[in-house]
């Protein structure tokens, strides 16, 4: 490709990196440039931060008192915390149920293995919003587990399940768990089984095998998957809202109340950007473990 | 190489699917449920079509369908474009000005929690109608050009996963045989990664069809679409419509999923038949 000149490769890559830069870039310049300023009763809710003072000295006016009010009321460090800790448990049980189901799948024929996948990424492509909404039918008082139980005669009175974390965790378990199956599986898939057979016949048993080999193999795997669902779940704002009931604490629920009932842009602004600084290193390292796996597959 | 499975991972397989599948088929089973309790069958009247009758009549979700496909449509082509523009200079480009930069920006926005995104576009846009006067208020415009932003990300890394796949000499001989770039591209690299634009084609257009958070930043008023109006009604419980709803996007979704598998597997055959 030595051919392409330098303008030709330009004009390839112009469109899109100027697109990227002004919608995607700038806007964190200016959600921080609104984290600082004050706010205000006008449209839109917030003072300027530049100022003209007079006729001709322009006044910049920094305040942290936004950043300062998150750090002193609690309930946006428990929400905080909060994410966090659900986000994590999420992913933890999500590799649980998702290991497993990767392994059967990278290990089954490849015919069959392509339904499999099918199957995976079938509801990745129905709507979030429906899935989530069809556990509302299922965990509610009169939901279709309550009758089942009782039908069963395993409980008489329906248990609470709906708006809970019990039910905020099933629903983001329920919604990332593609996202971790499917990079666990494409590194799965390139694993030498011949490996796992040796350690058998050198008398290792299969726990030991899977333990020793199959595992540390697919650090990268489990390592990109985990990425994909803990980092997003941390400023997940549609499954708490809709399955977490009123005390479910999540930092993207509270930005979303910030700004759409409290009209607080510079709260919101400050919120948004304490989780970006946040979840970038986590970023950053997702996008190592990429590059470290496109390169072991050359 | 053998492929028999322990039954612990046949039973785990299998819990996994059932978790997977059983929301999803209880949502088919009840939207034909007579009762407007949803999830408590009437046995009496049901099956029935009743609910798919009121959906097909119910105003505020068609018209939201409407700016919902509008969207979608604009978002799924536009983002094709630049997505294949950037997969393609990042696959074949090792060396460019701005080439991690780019890179970055076509990974974050795929774990990037949408509140983030909608929010930063959303201050972008009042900003900018404030400095320019351009957008004009909030409405498929803006939606579109926040929808674009995260979906051509997905098509970057469609496109650029396909296009390594392909070692460069096909284009390499080409180009030797006197074609130029341009001719290239089109002839040889475009039909190469066609599969990728067509799956990145749907994927854009289904991120779009069901974005939620998004929409909400960037929509302005008369402009809901598909999911804020599912979202509203979800709030205050379920209902039997929304089941409907969901019914005939997994019957829209299955079809086109299986369609398209099969069409690229038997591309993929082909393409084995020609490399023999």
């Amino acid at each position: 490709m030595q051919r392409c000149g330098v303008t030709g490769r330009g004009l390839v890559v112009v469109l899109p990196y100027l697109w990227l830069l002004l919608f995607f870039v700038v806007p964190f310049v200016i959600v921080l440039k609104i984290s600082f300023s004050d706010v205000d009763l006008a449209i839109p809710p917030y003072k300027p931060l530049l100022e003209w003072v007079g006729k001709n000295s322009l006044a910049i006016k920094v305040n942290f008192n936004n950043y300062a009010f998150l750090f002193t009321d609690s309930l946006y460090i428990n929400a905080f915390l909060n994410s966090i800790k659900v986000a994590f448990i999420s992913t933890v049980l999500c590799l649980i149920i998702g290991y497993p189901v990767a392994y059967g799948i990278a290990r089954a024929k490849p015919s069959t293995r392509n339904i499999l996948l099918l199957l995976v990424v079938l509801p990745f492509w129905t709507s979030l919003l429906l899935r989530v909404y069809a556990w509302i039918g299922l965990l509610k008082a009169n939901g279709v587990i309550n009758n089942v139980l009782i039908w069963l005669g395993v409980i008489h009175e329906p248990l609470t399940m709906l708006y809970t974390p019990f039910a905020m965790y099933v629903g983001i378990v329920y919604s990332y768990l593609p996202f971790l199956i499917l990079p666990l599986y494409a590194n799965l898939e390139k694993m030498d089984w011949q490996l796992l057979e040796a350690a058998e016949d050198l008398g290792c048993r299969p726990w030991q095998a899977f333990y020793k080999i199959t595992l540390p193999l697919s650090r990268n795997g489990i390592l990109a998957g985990s990425m994909l669902v803990f980092i997003p779940a941390v400023g997940e704002f549609v499954i708490p809202a809709l399955l977490g009931g009123p005390n479910a604490l999540m930092i993207g629920r509270v930005l979303w109340d910030e700004f759409f009932s409290n009209r607080a842009w510079p709260v919101a602004s400050a919120v948004a950007i304490l989780l970006l600084l946040l979840l970038v290193p986590f970023m950053m390292w997702y996008q190592s473990v990429q590059a470290r796996e496109s390169a072991g597959a050359r | 190489m053998n492929y028999r499975h322990s039954y612990f991972i046949l039973t785990c397989l299998g819990l996994g699917f059932a978790f997977l599948y059983i929301p999803i088929l209880s949502m088919v089973v009840f939207s034909f449920n007579a009762s407007k309790l949803v999830t408590v069958w009437d046995s009496v009247n049901s099956p029935t079509l009743k609910w798919y009758y009121a959906l097909l009549n119910n105003e505020e979700i068609l018209d939201a369908a409407w700016i919902s496909l509008k969207v979608a449509l604009i978002n799924a082509s536009g983002s094709v474009i630049l997505g294949t523009l950037a997969g393609f200079g990042l696959a074949r480009f090792s060396q460019f000005r701005g080439r991690f930069t780019l890179n970055a920006m076509t990974t974050a926005p795929l774990v990037m929690p949408e509140v983030i995104t909608g929010l930063s576009l959303l201050l972008l846009f009042v900003a900018l109608e404030q400095s320019i006067g351009w957008p004009a208020g909030r409405g498929i415009t803006t939606m579109t050009i926040g929808h674009m932003t995260f979906s051509m990300a997905y098509v970057t890394v469609i496109v650029q996963s396909r296009l390594a796949t392909f070692d460069t000499a096909l284009e390499e001989a080409a180009m030797d045989l006197g074609a130029r770039p341009l001719k290239v591209f089109f002839v040889i690299t475009l039909p190469i990664v066609f599969p990728a634009i067509l799956s990145g084609w749907l994927l854009a257009f289904t991120l779009s069809w069901d974005d939620l958070v998004i929409s909400s930043f960037t929509s302005g008023p008369g402009s809901s679409t598909l999911p804020m109006v599912v979202f509203s009604k979800v709030r205050l419980g379920v209902s039997p419509e929304i089941n409907v709803l969901a019914t005939i996007t997994i019957a829209v979704v299955t079809c086109m999923i299986v369609g398209v598998s099969l069409w690229m597997a038997r591309t993929a055959k082909l393409e084995k038949a020609g490399a023999a």
